[in-house]
Parts: structure tokens; C-alpha cells; sequence
């Protein structure tokens, strides 16, 4: 029960912080007195962690998260489950953990519109819900236009496998219906994209099941870069287990300087289409240009890159204020799109938003990015960063800190820490502590 | 549990910020804010559901001993030594104060 009156205290203190600062920007003070409440628009690596860390920080605040689905799919260790090491369960959360450990109010609906004015929230089912600070976490949307031929319905045929879930599902049944002797064309996209390592990870996985199952198989993969993340660690690892650069080699790299730019896609024949050739695929996975979700569009959070520009201490949108964007959809480089960083970000903001609300200043923030890629599942390498705040109010790289996997590093080691980052990372987002 | 967590958090934060407001000019990142970002690989609050260790309530010198022995390589390590020359010795103090702290 004293959490209970201690929660009322923070109420008022917070109300009364609130009211400071909205008295200060001029704002109707009836939000404040009815205030407290934050709500977060979806539930992946950057949402779900805003919300059980304002939850922690300050349980005096009400926090709703509105996440379409009511199962959750991983994308990082979705590539497990399309080279065959894992069910599509092991990619698979609820939200349950989140509701009963730390009381965070799950809507499952999708939001509509958002009136940034009147701070509003609109779903699909009707529903109008008012907050005193939004989170945004909506991940990416894919550039349709880029690709001729390649849109929504035909990702049916031709998956992208970006967006975790029943698209992970067709690629794999694609690939285990290939028969031995088949190619696997992957279509990579330009930067900035979510994950830079995984379309290579996607390739060794892939290629591990191959040699495994089908090695009479065969992998292009068409880049529309010159050059692509741990790009050294994953030839090496390529060289060792699949024959890269040899003239048996599973995998064949085309980069964007060697016509690997797929312009566009006969979906119904699973062709790859660039300027100069065409490519028959017996699997076609085309993973295309990207930009920030949907609903960030549809509020006007954007700006010309089709990304959302922040306020790098807190994550308030430099365009719309109380509305915070974090993970995927921000603009938050040298941070890059991440799984890992959309963690390290929904922390930053988690913790601005409980200063504002409750009226304090705005604590230093501090990031960090681990990304692990498995080559086999038993190959593992990684990269890594400490970031801080510069004086000059950006994310910056630590000097000295971070970096690459060594090329004498310990693979396997790797591998069993590949393993036990997904535990942590997804205990830190759906149930943990 | 959680209650208990976040007031032994809260009292080492509260003893934190008093050591960054004594400390350097370009006060840092408070133990909380930087320990929360350890938590992707050991678990919320250092408690680890796999093989990277848990950090809370280890002893605080234990803690601190570790990250400088990563820091200066003379620990081996899969990736503790890529991120710990990230952090400065008031970090690795704030750090180590804020898992240790932990009941």
C-alpha cells in the first residue's frame, strides 16, 4: 500500500513539474492536471523497452502501448529460422510480461492519425486516446517506387523477409521446397537500411543450410552497394566455410559497381532485372530500399530523407514537440538502425521523458550498439560502439572504444554470446526484472 | 521486486549525481543511464537469462577491477575490451557503483 500512496506523490509532483513547464511554453494547463500519461506507438526493440523503462523509472506515470500484433516476431534471429536452425516460435514474444510485471496498458490496434496539437492518438477502431508525451517506435516501411514491379502483394511471391513474422514463414518454406541444385537470388538495399549486417548474415545462413542439405545449390547475391557491413569478417567466414572466391564458391557477391542494382522484378518468374542482365531465381528474396514507418508519414514526422529528424539528448521530434521518435525511423547516425540501438535510444528517451514529466532538467544520456551476425551457427562475429553526447549536442563515437571482431578472434565464443545477447535482449523487452 | 530494484537504484543515482556534480567539469552520464545500456547482454538490471554473466550486487572493486583490466587488454575477452575503452575511470566507478549497489 505505500507503493500505492507513493504513486499518488509522483502524480502530483509530476503534475505539478508538468505544469511548470507547460505554463512556461504557454500550453492549457488541463493536460497537466489530468496528465501523466504517455503513450508509445509500437511494440518492438525500441517501444517495448520506452515503456517498461518509464514504467521502472517512475510508476506514477500511466504508459499505453498501441502495437498492431499481438504476437511479436524478432527480426534479429529471424535468418535462424530461414536457414533452417530454428522453429519460427523461437522468434516469437507476447505481451504479457510487460502488462503484469510492469503494469504497461497493451492496446492492440493501429494508429491512424496523430494530432500533435491537440495530442491525440486515433486508431483504426475508432478510438481517441490524449497523452502528454508520445513515443513513436514504428520501425520502416519499404520504398515501393524504387523497384519496378516489386510492391505489397508481390512480396507474397517474392518475400523481403524484413519485417519479421509470416514473411520470415514463406521465405523459408520457399527455400525448403527449392530443390538441391537451385539458386537463391537475394536483392540487397542501399543505405540507410535496417540492419546493415543481416542481408550477410541472411547469405551465411542460407549457405549453411545449403551445404548442409542442398550443396549443389547456389547463392548471387545482388548488391546495391560496393561495400556492406563486417564485410571482411563475412568473406573470411565465407571463404572458410562456403569456397568464397574459389571457382566452386556457393556464393557469388555482385557489388552496385558490377551491375548489381536491381531495377526490377518479374515476380511471377522470380527474375531479377538490373541494367544490363537478368537474373533467374529458384528462391528470389528482394529486400528493398527503406524509409521511416507508415505512421510517422501519416503525423508529418519526417523530413526529405523520409527519416525522422530528433533532438539527440531526448528524442523529441525537431519538428513536432511531445512527440519523442526512437529505433528504426530516427535520425540518429552514428547510431545505426539497429536492434541494439533502438534499445539504447528507447532508454535515453524513457529517461528524458520521466525528467520533463516530473520537471526536471534532462540527465547526460549514453548509448551503446552490439550487433552479433552468425556465419554458422557455431561462427559467430560481431561489431560494437560506446557513443556519448558532444559538446556540440550530437550522438558521437567514443574514441578508441568499439570495433570489429579481430581477425584471430574467438568465432565459437562468438556464436554462444550471439545466443545469449538474443536471450538478454529479449528478457530486457518482454519480461526480465 | 521491482520496487525494491528501482529504490536501491534510485539511492545510488541520488549518490552518483552528488560524485559527477564533484567530479569533472563535463559531468557524465549518471551509473543508471550507463548501466542500463549493458543491459541488451546481461539482462535488466545485469541479470542475465544466458551465458554473458549477471552484474548485479557483484562487489563493487570486482566490478571496477574488471572493466580496467578489459580496458587495458591485460584481461582476455570476446568483446568486455572493445567496450570498455569506452568509458572513462568516473564511468567505470559510476558503473560499478550502480550493479554493485544492487540488493
Amino acid at each position: 500500500m505505500s507503493n500505492m500512496k507513493r504513486r499518488e506523490f509522483i502524480k502530483v509532483a509530476g503534475a505539478a513539474g508538468a505544469a511548470t513547464g507547460l505554463g512556461l511554453m504557454g500550453m492549457p494547463m488541463k493536460a497537466a492536471a489530468g496528465g501523466g500519461h504517455v503513450i508509445v506507438i509500437g511494440g518492438g526493440y525500441g517501444g517495448t523497452i520506452a515503456a517498461k523503462y518509464i514504467r521502472m523509472a517512475d510508476a506514477g506515470i500511466k504508459v499505453t502501448l498501441i502495437e498492431q500484433n499481438r504476437t511479436y516476431h524478432s527480426c534479429p534471429f529471424s535468418n535462424t529460422v530461414i536457414g533452417g536452425l530454428n522453429d519460427i516460435g523461437f522468434i516469437e514474444h507476447t505481451y504479457d510480461g510487460l502488462a503484469s510485471k510492469h503494469g504497461v496498458n497493451i492496446v492492440h490496434d493501429t494508429v491512424t492519425g496523430i494530432d500533435a496539437a491537440k495530442r491525440t492518438v486515433t486508431t483504426v477502431s475508432g478510438s481517441t486516446m490524449s497523452y502528454d508525451r508520445l513515443v513513436v517506435s514504428p520501425g520502416i516501411d519499404f520504398r515501393y517506387d524504387t523497384i519496378e514491379g516489386y510492391d505489397e502483394k508481390a512480396s507474397w511471391q517474392v518475400p523481403h523477409a524484413w519485417k519479421a513474422g509470416p514473411q520470415t514463414s514463406l521465405l523459408r518454406a520457399q527455400l525448403e521446397a527449392m530443390p538441391n541444385g537451385g539458386t537463391f537470388v537475394i536483392a540487397t538495399p542501399p543505405n540507410p537500411f535496417r540492419c546493415p549486417p543481416g542481408p550477410y548474415e541472411r547469405i551465411s545462413l542460407v549457405a549453411n543450410y545449403f551445404k548442409n542439405h542442398k550443396p549443389n545449390s547456389k547463392i548471387v547475391v545482388l548488391d546495391s552497394k560496393d561495400k556492406f557491413s563486417k564485410q571482411g569478417l563475412f568473406t573470411a567466414g565465407w571463404t572458410k566455410h562456403y569456397g568464397y572466391g574459389t571457382d566452386d564458391s556457393m556464393i557469388t557477391w555482385v557489388s552496385k559497381a558490377n551491375d548489381g542494382t536491381v531495377k526490377a522484378v518479374d515476380a511471377d518468374k522470380r527474375v531479377a532485372i538490373t541494367e544490363f542482365s537478368e537474373h533467374q531465381a529458384d528462391v528470389l528474396n528482394v529486400i528493398p530500399a527503406q524509409k521511416a514507418g507508415h505512421i510517422a508519414h501519416v503525423a508529418g514526422l519526417v523530413d526529405d530523407s523520409g527519416w525522422c529528424p530528433v533532438d539527440h539528448k531526448t528524442f523529441e521530434s525537431t519538428i513536432h514537440p511531445n512527440i519523442h521518435v526512437i529505433g528504426d525511423a530516427s535520425i540518429a547516425s552514428p547510431l545505426p538502425k539497429s536492434g541494439y540501438a533502438a534499445n539504447s535510444e528507447a532508454k535515453v528517451c524513457a529517461a528524458a521523458v520521466v525528467d520533463l514529466m516530473n520537471g526536471r532538467d534532462v540527465g547526460t544520456p549514453a548509448w551503446v550498439n552490439t550487433c552479433y551476425s552468425l556465419v554458422t551457427p557455431n561462427h559467430g562475429i560481431s561489431v560494437a560502439m560506446v557513443y556519448d553526447y558532444t559538446a556540440d549536442g550530437k550522438i558521437g563515437k567514443v574514441k578508441g572504444s568499439g570495433g570489429l571482431t579481430p581477425a584471430d578472434g574467438n568465432n565459437q565464443m562468438e556464436a554462444i554470446y550471439a545466443q545469449s545477447w538474443y536471450a538478454n535482449i529479449m528478457s530486457d523487452m518482454f519480461s526480465g526484472t | 521486486m521491482t520496487h525494491k530494484l528501482f529504490k536501491a537504484s534510485a539511492v545510488t543515482a541520488a549518490s552518483l549525481l552528488c560524485l559527477g556534480l564533484s567530479g569533472t567539469v563535463n559531468a557524465g552520464a549518471s551509473g543508471a543511464m550507463l548501466g542500463n545500456t549493458c543491459a541488451g547482454c546481461h539482462g535488466t538490471h545485469g541479470v542475465s537469462a544466458g551465458a554473458a554473466p549477471s552484474l548485479k550486487g557483484l562487489p563493487v572493486d570486482y566490478l571496477k577491477q574488471a572493466m580496467h583490466d578489459f580496458k587495458s587488454d591485460k584481461r582476455p575477452a570476446t568483446i568486455m575490451n572493445r567496450i570498455a575503452k569506452g568509458y572513462s575511470d568516473a564511468d567505470i566507478d559510476a558503473m560499478a557503483a550502480y550493479f554493485g549497489g544492487m540488493k
